[in-house]
């Protein structure tokens, strides 16, 4: 039944712009749609205001970090359909410090989740009326959700009784970051310091 | 007339009416809010991050600590997303047992709300009556999993434990005491004047704007549109239940306080029902590569304890793929959008907490509105801030 209904809309959307889709896939019971940066302005608003599919609502954008493919970042908009009991999945790739367009004009609610983006991946987004950070600290430094960027962070705060105030430091490990990266339990983890130490040697 | 200049108003970070730490900076023009600018972020704990260096067991108590008022609904969410990928079928059991303590979430959740919002607006004795029965349903979650509040307890493919039969008898005890107890808080507020001026036509939400801002849950029911996941994308059983979707007509706070009350009943509904008819049989797949063995078997056989060891070192590896699953969340649609690179930790984990866009649309909501109305919207969007800031 959802899988019909799926078919369908895979079917209109391809055959309306069709120059716009770069691919299409069902997976899961799950419709996903690729396209391209500067297309992206066009489908979003074609889902939304087409009397047949009517994705009228915005769940969510989520970016996704490739660091060792071409185009680097990924986003993933997750759109529904409450008249049609559907939802769609559309895909943009983009390279390192390529911007791309905002959708505030036709979802006011992608505003945060652009910024999130922003403030998690570094990605720009063109005519945002208001791209701040959003869940990280003021003055912070990095895009934490790349996966370049450590675990543990670079500068951790503190109350300092000598100074009477917060302050920030570099962090400081008394011992090893312990990540278990077991994927063959048998030969157990290696440790970042350990690797470095031994790369001196 | 006198000139009056506009005014700066930082509001929270600490505020009791603020739910948690938001910080809100305020535009007012006399006593008339001109713009709104939520501050949020002030709890973030990177539980994305965290979650891609975890395995997926590792990564589910995570869930916990989002909407921390209902606990066990988010775990869900990542359950069913896990599930999904690794195309297994959850036990009948399982799945009653997960819809019970989903359901539990919920009035935990609402009753958390419904009292705060009246608290907000000037009423104390709501929150006090309230919070006992919210102490009786944590003690259920403590008897399943043996924690109130961080509970842990469901898994990849079912549920951790099996229930003590007296907790299934106790709990069907309280579904008899406690719609009692949801009139007791009617009474106080359902007809009270102080509360209906304040909540009556305060922060109108029209349903063009509802679907616009992204609202899910009851800030969308509120406003008139009958959507909730439950029904119209049935997960686990919901589909053999029977219970009604309550819905707004004005999408004021007024409606949505209506809108929770009548929730709790139905839950009340949903639970009874899940009691008279819990299957019997096993909580949890029985792949022996995705849910560990009991202690008995790890004494016995030598293929269990391999079991164990690869579950509790290397855990289970999720093929490669990616999934979005929701839930209805007490709070709206809470979702999971879920990248596997077919290792055994998740290579992207994006989650969909409601109250982000709630609270993203606290400009358009207060704009107009008196200062005075802050806490009553504020309360009426039901926000908690583990999940806005994740």
């Amino acid at each position: 039944m959802i899988k019909e209904k799926l078919d369908k809309v895979e079917k209109l959307v391809n055959s309306e712009l069709s120059s716009k889709i770069s691919g299409s896939e069902i997976v899961f019971e799950e419709l996903l749609f690729k396209t391209s940066t500067s297309e992206i302005i066009d489908v979003i608003k074609f889902l939304k205001l087409d009397e047949r599919l009517k994705f009228k609502q915005l769940i969510d954008i989520a970016a996704i970090d490739y660091p060792n493919e071409e185009k680097r970042f990924e986003l993933v908009y997750l759109l529904l359909s409450i008249e049609n009991n559907l939802r769609a999945k559309i895909s943009i790739r983009l390279e390192t410090n390529e911007k791309t367009q905002s959708i505030v004009k036709i979802f006011p609610s992608a505003n945060w989740m652009e910024r999130e983006i922003f403030d998690m991946y570094g990605i720009r987004f063109i005519n945002h009326p208001d791209l701040r950070r959003i869940l990280t600290d003021y003055n912070f430094k990095g895009h934490p959700l790349r996966k370049d960027f450590p675990l543990t962070g670079f500068n951790e705060v503190r109350y300092s009784e000598k100074e009477k105030k917060v302050i920030y430091e570099p962090v400081k490990l008394e011992q090893n970051y312990r990540n278990f990266d077991f994927s063959s339990p048998w030969e157990g983890t290696k440790y970042l310091k350990e690797i470095k130490e031994s790369n001196k040697k | 007339m006198k000139k009056t200049k506009s005014m700066t108003l930082n509001f929270g970070p600490q505020h009791p009416a603020a739910h948690g730490v938001l910080r809100l900076i305020l535009e007012l023009e006399g006593e008339i809010v001109e713009k709104a600018d939520p501050h949020i972020g002030l709890l973030h704990r990177g539980t994305e991050k965290l979650i891609e260096n975890k395995t997926y067991t590792q990564a589910l108590p995570y869930f916990d600590r989002l909407d921390y008022v209902a606990p066990m609904n988010q775990e869900h969410a990542f359950a069913l997303a896990t599930e999904k990928l690794l195309k297994i079928e959850v036990p009948i059991r399982a799945k009653y047992i997960r819809v019970i303590f989903c359901e539990i979430g919920r009035i935990l959740s609402h009753i958390l709300n419904v009292t705060t919002q009246a608290l907000d607006v000037g009423a104390l004795t709501p929150s006090l009556w309230g919070f006992e029965e919210r102490e009786t349903l944590m003690t259920f979650y403590e008897r399943a999993s043996g924690s109130r509040l961080h509970a842990n307890y469901f898994r990849t493919g079912g549920v951790h434990k099996d229930l003590p039969t007296k907790l299934v008898e106790d709990i069907g005890k309280f579904c008899e005491t406690f719609p009692k107890i949801i009139d007791d808080l009617e009474d106080l507020l359902t007809e009270n004047r102080i509360f209906k001026q304040r909540n009556v036509d305060i922060g109108l939400v029209s349903k063009k704007d509802a679907l616009d801002h992204s609202f899910t849950g009851v800030m969308l029911r509120g406003s008139g549109v009958p959507w909730d996941l439950r029904k119209s994308q049935p997960y686990e059983c919901y589909q053999y239940l029977k219970f009604k979707i309550p819905v707004g007509k004005n999408g004021d706070c007024y409606d949505r306080y209506l809108c929770r009350i009548e929730e709790m009943r139905e839950s009340i509904k949903i639970i009874k029902q899940c009691i008279e008819s819990l299957p019997k049989g096993p909580i949890k797949t029985v792949d022996g590569k995705i849910s560990p063995p009991n202690r008995d078997d790890l004494k016995q056989s030598m293929e269990a304890l391999i079991h164990h060891f690869k579950l509790f070192t290397e855990g289970f590896r999720v093929p490669a793929g990616n999934v979005y699953s929701a839930v209805e969340a007490p709070k709206g649609e809470f979702g999971v959008y879920l990248i596997s690179d077919g290792s055994n930790r998740p290579y992207r984990c994006k989650i969909r907490a409601p109250g982000f866009s709630h609270l993203q649309a606290m400009d358009y909501l207060i704009k107009g509105h008196m200062l005075a109305d802050v806490p009553a919207v504020l309360g009426s969007l039901d926000i908690v801030f583990g999940e806005v800031d994740r």
